[in-house]
């Protein structure tokens, strides 16, 4: 609760609204204390006097009365009824709400069916009717407004208390022999009671806002008596000889209801979580980039060369350092794995290439992509996007995801060709069906017009490598693109693309946290650790004999091809969390040859041997492998 | 589809009852005896004798239901006593109104709620995000009734440029520029508020779907940033904005009434308001199926659209 009131007090305009409405209320409440004229004595020779004039402050209407007074005794009116209509919808509804969710079955599906009709009409037309048959007045206002929004309440709540109904604490009340109705007023009630007075809090504004309405219409207060709305309807007539006289009690409104909202999406921030994190922004065509420094230049002529990459997430004050300065290259008609641990940073790294790390919260602060002579960290968008999927494609994780869910998987693919190629969308049509066969899609012309949904998982994935293959890109990064498959369709969707890589001659950047696949498929592989490269080199040198303790341990728990997760668990500790990296090598905490010299101080990754790398001071030998 | 428009349609009539059920038991709560109220001035012996034997007045709650409906199926709505009319005939020249001026509204308030909301949330956190947001918020807090006597003021009153109220001028021709010149305020002043409230809905509807996976696809092939927006990410953001399309349009013909009112419109909330004031019970029953009659069958073609929209459905 105190931490929902300080969430609340930092939204600036929630904290407004609360002012307002804290004001407004405060002078309702102290109205009859105030030395005002009296609002109901008619003064025909001084009507429509203009504001500011003497003795009446807002002037005064059609009869002479003083507005300001008027103004007051009718804000204390609107206030009141809204308030009551409030009390009366939530005590009600509630009740009916409790009573579905708590009994269940049939008594809460008459009940249900009840509410779903009410709130089929559009509600002014039952409050109408309400007042249609009760007579117009302010009570029978009230009691319309009430009754049309009692199964607002009773849908909200008996939602919340279907949850509770079912609660231990619940059944054990039940279980020693507790009457219903106890239960309700002792275990339900107090627990769905914060729900209730939330909700009221949201939708009071809108009953004053109704109230006065009705009100406008003449079917709420009766002369002499006036709220706001009646107020305004009587000065209607008005309306172009005098306008001060309708401005002054719409204002009034106006103020009352926008004061409620700013509260409202104030308690409403305050109590979605999701916004606490941050995680409802939306991420940016292409990663923030916050370079800084020289950028650095391309080590060697590789088609794809990645120097001193670092990619962070900055959520609030924090600073996660998933990408800390990776080196990589690829050349053409290479493929080179990248494995690690979730967490380890693979993705990122994959996904920084072409600026799609989800930006915010994501951010490249340093490094270099040298792709065919131009950097990708520092290009513009436009530059980068007619790149993307044309030169360097993506193949990703669950294509169930990753496909659009309402576009058939041809029309994807069409637009995937005729993003980057300007051809007729016949044409396009059927180079998409080739591309469809050259992933070996069983009856490519008919599954060009399925959606996705209507396709199994391996169907799926193999759209998502015919997507990437639509523009014979030279590099194609697939973000762990088997992970989500069984076995037997993960050998199949390997098979295909090793296939294409031989025929095609492509450059495959593979991420996979399994060392089976990387075996299958990589010429080269790469370890990464905690966001930086542990050990690289030639996959079988790799395979043979781990350099890296990390490595070593991720091999052993490979017993055959595909896994899953589970081998996982076999490493024992967590990697650490990159937003507290240590100063030494992270793997220590979790590596049984660390020794003090191991966290001293940052570790390079060093030669050891033939086009292999280690980040490491104490590197595997032969011999303790054998052990 | 057309199983599915008809499967709908089939599902409709039980809520069409429940609506007639609601109507007649509120109406049913009118204290004293119903055809006196009913005929109001007009209760003379004979009429009363009259109505008690056409509508069953003198039998009980049920059979009295089972008449009324009965005459309903067959389009007798009953008649209404201050305008000495069948009921049906005055909501029916009254309807016609009140759909231009809703329906108008509806689609003003759709369209630029919707491209208030992708703008929005396209730019978020920028200054057409903020200005929007901004902007929202006072639609939303405005009583249309309000606003709508604001507009008066000052794009009648003082600016001439739209005529005050009315549907059609006293003289003149009846052409469709001249209605349009009517109609612009009205429907602009009954959109705002659900405006907003799609604004809002679109807004968030649109963040959530910018952050999936399929986005990140679409702009991974390559696709301009516009149509990345306004295809896929709309595309999928329907799904969730459509049925509260749904729901506004329940509010823009609940806000027609006030509307109404203030610009003089000759429509069935007008008319319901002064039946109201004259006690004309009939005309008000009658005047209320209807209109929920219409926005049953309405929320119905939301269904059918979202059927359209998302193939995931089962048609
Ligand atoms: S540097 Fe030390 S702690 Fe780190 S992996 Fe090598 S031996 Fe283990």
């Amino acid at each position: 609760m105190r931490g929902f009131l300080t969430l609340l007090a930092r939204n600036r305009l929630a904290l407004v609204g609360l002012i307002v409405i804290g004001c407004v209320a405060l002078l309702a409440l102290i109205t009859p204390l105030l030395p005002l004229a009296n609002p109901n004595v008619i003064d025909t020779p001084n009507r429509f006097q203009p504001p500011f004039s003497a003795g009446a402050v807002l002037g005064t209407d059609h009869l002479g009365r003083d507005l300001l007074s008027r103004l007051l005794w009718g804000t204390r009116l609107s206030l009141a009824m809204g308030l009551a209509a409030a009390m009366i919808a939530a005590t009600i509804g509630s009740a009916i709400g409790i009573i579905a969710g708590y009994y269940g079955g049939r008594t809460d599906n008459v009940i249900m069916r009840g509410v779903d009709m009410l709130m089929g009409f559009p509600y002014i037309l039952l409050a109408l009717a309400i007042v249609a048959a009760l007579g117009p007045g302010l009570m029978n206002a009230l009691i319309a407004v009430a009754a049309v929004n009692v199964p607002f309440f009773a849908r909200n709540i008996r939602g919340i208390t279907v949850g509770i109904a079912h609660k231990e604490f619940v059944d054990a009340a039940r279980l020693s022999g507790m009457r219903n109705r106890d239960i309700i007023l002792s275990e339900v009630l107090p627990n769905v009671l914060p729900v209730i007075v939330i909700a009221m809090s949201t939708t009071v504004g809108w009953m004053i806002l109704e109230t006065a309405g009705l009100s406008f219409l003449g079917l709420g207060s009766q002369p002499p008596q006036a709220d706001l709305g009646s107020m305004l309807g009587e000065a209607r007539s008005a309306l172009i000889t005098h306008p001060h006289t309708s401005i002054v009690p719409g204002a009034m409104i106006l103020v009352i209801v926008m004061g409620i909202n700013l509260l409202g999406d104030g308690v409403r921030d305050a109590l979605d979580p999701r916004l606490k994190s941050g995680a409802l922004s939306r991420p940016m065509p292409a990663t923030t980039v916050d370079r800084h420094g020289p950028v650095p230049t391309a080590r060697t002529d590789s088609l794809l060369d990645i120097v001193g990459l670092r990619t962070e997430f900055r959520v609030r004050d924090r600073v996660y350092k998933a990408v800390g300065g990776v080196d990589l290259h690829v050349e053409q008609g290479e493929c080179l794995g990248i494995i690690g641990e979730s967490g380890s940073g693979k993705s990122v790294t994959a996904l920084s290439v072409m600026g799609l790390v989800a930006s915010p919260p994501g951010v490249i602060t340093g490094g270099a992509v040298h792709f065919d002579g131009t950097d990708l960290i520092g290009a513009p968008y436009e530059v980068l996007r007619a790149l993307r999927g044309r030169r360097v494609a993506y193949i990703f994780q669950d294509p169930l995801a990753t496909l659009h869910p309402l576009y058939k998987v041809g029309d994807q693919l069409i637009e995937a060709i005729q993003t980057h190629d300007p051809l007729s969308k016949e044409a396009a049509r059927i180079r998409a069906i080739d591309l469809l066969k050259s992933v070996r899609i069983p009856n490519a012309e008919s599954r060009i017009d399925s959606y996705p949904y209507e396709m199994s998982g391996g169907m799926r994935q193999r759209v998502g490598i015919a997507m990437a293959l639509a523009n014979d890109p030279d590099v194609i990064i697939a973000d762990e693109p088997t992970t989500a498959l069984d076995v037997t369709v993960q050998a199949q969707i390997l098979s295909v693309l090793s296939d294409l890589r031989r025929e095609r001659g492509l450059a495959i950047i593979f991420i996979t946290h399994d060392f089976g696949v990387v075996g299958q498929l990589c010429d080269r592989v790469a370890v990464m650790y905690a966001g930086q490269i542990v050990e690289e080199g030639p996959t079988e040198a790799v395979l043979r004999n781990p350099h890296h303790p990390y490595t070593s341990r991720l091999i052993d728990c490979v017993p055959t091809l595909g896994g899953g997760q589970r081998k996982l668990a076999a490493i024992p500790g967590l990697p650490p969390v990159v937003d507290r990296l240590p100063v030494g090598c992270a793997f220590a905490e979790r590596c049984d040859k660390a020794d003090p010299t191991c966290r001293a101080d940052a570790i390079a990754l060093m030669p050891t041997g033939a086009g292999r790398k280690t980040r490491c001071l104490f590197p595997e030998t032969k011999q303790e492998r054998i052990v | 589809m057309t199983g599915y428009i008809l499967k709908r349609l089939v599902s409709a009539i039980p809520v069409l009852l429940g609506i007639s059920v609601i109507v007649f038991l509120i109406m049913a709560m009118i204290p004293g005896d119903p055809a006196t109220a009913i005929l109001g001035s007009y209760a003379t012996p004979e009429n009363v004798e009259k109505l008690n034997r056409d509508l069953g007045l003198d039998q009980g709650l049920v059979p009295r239901y089972f008449i009324w409906l009965g005459h309903m199926v067959q389009g007798d709505f009953g008649r209404s006593f201050a305008l000495n009319r069948p009921v049906l005939d005055e909501v029916l020249d009254r309807f016609g109104a009140t759909l231009i001026l809703a329906g108008t509204s509806f689609v003003l308030c759709s369209l630029l709620g919707v491209a208030a909301g992708v703008v929005s949330a396209a730019r978020q956190y920028g200054w057409a995000d903020k200005a929007i947001t901004f902007v929202v918020l006072v639609g939303i807090s405005i009583p249309s009734f309000f606003l709508g006597m604001m507009m008066i003021l000052i794009f009648a009153v003082q600016l001439r440029w739209f005529p005050v109220s009315g549907m059609w001028p006293i003289y003149g021709d009846r052409t469709l520029w001249v209605l349009l010149d009517h109609l612009f305020m009205p429907a602009l002043a009954l959109a705002v508020v659900a405006t907003g409230v799609i604004a809002r809905l679109a807004r968030s509807a649109m963040l959530e779907v910018l952050r999936q996976d399929f986005i990140r696809t679409a702009r991974a092939k390559g696709v301009r940033e516009g149509r990345v927006i306004w295809r896929h990410a709309l595309r999928a953001a329907m799904v969730s904005i459509i049925p509260v399309l749904g729901i506004q349009a329940g509010f823009v013909l609940s806000g027609a009434v006030y509307i109404e009112m203030v610009f003089q419109w000759p429509g069935v909330g007008r008319m319901l308001v002064d039946a109201i004031l004259k006690r004309d019970i009939l005309l008000v029953q009658g005047g209320v199926v209807f209109i929920a009659a219409c926005y049953v069958m309405f929320n119905i073609m939301v269904d059918v659209a979202q059927a359209m929209l998302d193939p995931r459905i089962k048609t």
